[in-house]
């Protein structure tokens, strides 16, 4: 290992794991490297072991087998009062009996720091809680808490800061100006955040890097874009975002490097996939589009159609959402595709409801996917 | 308009009070009365024929006079007794709120089951347990730690003992209420700010327990103070406590004016206690 690496202090997991003694194994053997500094985020549905990865990292839990490491110190089996990390609780577990200030300096105060006054300071003028130095949790109101909740934590300088659903409590509107501020924070300070979340999109609108769990196992990680845009599982394209999953055989590979793209049958129309989005082996697998890239055009008139093209789908529902339309599209072999339509006005109205329509897509926005694996994988109970 | 307006009418709140307030007058407030002429009377007059109200101010100067050690004994006793339930009661209760998981209920249920028996049977049961040729003498006799004819029934040891375990349970149930109300989290949150489990005890459990403390060490206290139960039955001569001393002068001596002068002082005393540490603890607001 170099000097640079040693210097560098990502937080480091190896083999993670945790199996609680009624024999349920919440982490399955994670390995995973978060570079110092970074924003990163552990996105997944309740129960897929995002909460009990954070908890292990902030020595709340011990782990069944694996190592945790930050740099070169381990810091596995250290006790949560001598780690380098603090957490901001789910409901803030802020002291009830404590001033907004005491509850700032309590970290310090038992670091045996001194003098607190002017870091306190200095922290609840970064988290615009000055005014509120002297009131009891209480009378705050859950931004407010929120946000002593991350002073509580930031004001230690720690190296990991750990964030479990901070914003799950607040609503939707605070929701979304603390998930720009928490950003801004993150910015100036510098540390490493780790944000345990099951909402995808703030996931994704704070993360550099996300990770999504589920199970116990991280199913793909790498930045929102390509999460996004190139999913490798169906529950990854379910999880974040929507999609439509049409099963299609495989029938052909051409081309090589960059260039080389893999051809499916689906449903008697023969598609081209970049070998780059395809992540089966198999000779099945799962076509995938998103609903804002299926483009649609009454029949008869014509389509900007580069790429994959049907006829034949006959809109079945039309929902009309201001921005956009989504449009449920029967396909003639009988399945539904969705279409996320912006409101451009290039149309002059609505398709109607039993209209047919031409469906298309360009050919790099789609992807394949493992037939083995569920199709329904990852699609949220509302 | 609320409801209750609409049943009772402008009057309702104290048309509500009304049933609580006559119900005080006459089993409280007429007592007291009651209880403060006697102890301002002269003692000349007997149970039967009454006494005359003199406003002998000078009955309760001779109930102090004659009576201080049994106040200081029964402070004292008292005052031992409720920092062992403190102790004892804390380490239970604690243990009932936190780490009991599924036997939490049952724990509970026997913390209460002692008061499905007679606080006198319970009493004269630790006669037995304290006996001189009981197990507990003889175990400390050869352990050395007591003298050959050394005894623990009739000394001060079993007067506090028996305070102690009749009055726990009033000990516990506050402590386990206030406890149980800590959100576990809130420890969490001090290990992850650099809190050792010691410095988390005492800057976090501790404070958000003090409601119950005050309470139950108030529900501990007070009716130890007053008992004469533990002190007749365990005790000696020497071990009298104040309640004893009035119930001797009511009972068997018929002096009802120093009998009454003595219970005034005792009330007085445990008010002024109270109020003092009340605002001491800074818990008025919680109790």
């Amino acid at each position: 290992m170099s000097l640079a690496e040693d210097a560098r202090r990502d937080l480091r997991l190896a083999g993670l794991t945790k199996r609680y003694p009624n024999g349920f194994v919440a982490v399955k053997s994670l390995d995973l490297v978060i570079p110092q500094g970074s924003f990163f985020a552990l996105l997944g549905p309740s129960g897929c072991g995002k909460t009990t990865t954070l908890r292990m990292v902030a020595g709340l839990e011990g782990p069944t087998a694996g190592t945790i490491h930050i740099g070169d110190t381990d810091i596995t089996h250290e006790k949560p009062f001598k780690r380098p990390v603090n957490t901001v609780f789910q409901n803030y577990a802020l002291f009830p009996h404590l001033t907004i200030a005491e509850n700032v300096e309590f970290g310090p105060k038992r670091r045996g720091v001194k003098d607190t006054a002017s870091q306190v300071k200095e922290i609840l003028e970064l988290t615009e809680l000055t005014e509120q130095a002297a009131k009891k949790p209480a009378q705050l109101s859950g931004g407010q808490q929120q946000r002593v909740a991350l002073a509580r934590a930031l004001i230690n300088r720690p190296e990991v800061l750990l964030l479990d659903e901070p914003l799950g409590a607040l609503d939707l509107k605070l929701r979304r100006a603390m998930q720009i501020e928490l950003k801004r924070i993150q910015e100036e300070v510098g540390l490493t955040f780790v944000h345990v979340t099951h909402d995808q999109e703030e996931a994704m609108t704070m993360a550099d890097t996300v990770a999504v769990m589920n199970e116990g196992r991280i199913e793909q990680l790498g930045t929102p874009y390509d999460l996004y845009t190139n999913p490798h599982t169906t529950f990854v394209a379910n999880f974040l975002g929507r999609s439509n999953l049409v099963k299609g055989t495989v029938v052909g590979r051409e081309g090589t490097g960059a260039d080389a793209v893999v051809k499916v049958d689906m449903h008697g129309t023969v598609v081209t996939i970049k070998a780059s989005r395809v992540h089966t082996e198999s000779s099945e697998g799962w076509i995938g589009i998103r609903p804002e890239k299926v483009l649609i055009q009454p029949a008869g008139t014509p389509l900007d159609a580069p790429g994959n093209f049907f006829s034949g789908a006959v809109v079945s529902e039309a929902s009309y959402m201001g921005v956009s339309t989504e449009y449920h599209l029967r396909m003639p072999w009988g399945q539904e595709l969705i279409c996320f339509e912006q409101n451009t006005g290039r149309r002059g109205g609505l398709v109607a409801v039993g209209t047919q329509v031409d469906v298309s897509w360009r050919p790099e926005f789609a992807f394949l996917l493992d037939s083995s694996q569920d199709a329904g994988a990852g699609i949220e109970e509302e | 308009m609320t409801a209750l307006q609409r049943v009772f009418g402008r009057n309702a709140a104290y048309i509500l009070i009304a049933p609580a307030a006559l119900w005080l007058a006459v089993f409280f407030l007429f007592p007291i009365l009651s209880l403060l002429t006697t102890s301002l009377s002269d003692p000349a007059g007997n149970p039967v024929t009454g006494y005359t109200l003199t406003w002998r101010v000078q009955n309760y100067v001779e109930a102090l006079a004659d009576y201080w050690p049994y106040l200081g004994r029964s402070l004292l006793y008292a005052g031992i007794a409720t920092f062992f339930c403190l102790i004892l009661g804390y380490v239970l209760a604690y243990a009932i709120a936190f780490k009991a998981g599924r036997f939490k209920t049952i724990m509970l249920v026997l913390v209460i089951a002692p008061f499905f028996t007679s606080f006198l049977v319970r009493t004269l049961s630790w006669k037995l347990i304290l006996a001189d040729n009981g197990w507990i003498v003889e175990t400390l006799q050869s352990l050395n730690l007591l003298a050959e004819d050394g005894r623990l029934l009739a000394t001060p040891v079993a007067v506090v003992a028996g305070l102690t375990y009749n009055f726990l349970p009033f000990m516990i149930l506050p402590l386990y209420t206030s406890l149980e109300k800590i959100d576990p989290k809130l420890n969490e949150a001090a290990a992850d700010l650099y809190a050792n489990p010691v410095q988390r005890f005492w800057r976090v459990i501790w404070p958000l327990s003090l409601p119950g403390v005050v309470g139950g060490t108030l529900l501990t206290f007070i009716p130890a103070t007053g008992d004469y139960i533990n002190a007749e039955l365990l005790g000696s001569p020497n071990t009298q406590m104040v309640g004893n001393r009035i119930q001797a002068l009511f009972t068997t001596v018929g002096d009802y004016p120093h009998a009454a002068a003595l219970s005034v002082i005792l009330m007085a005393m445990i008010v002024a206690m109270v109020l003092y540490y009340v605002r001491k603890a800074g818990t008025e607001d919680l109790l």
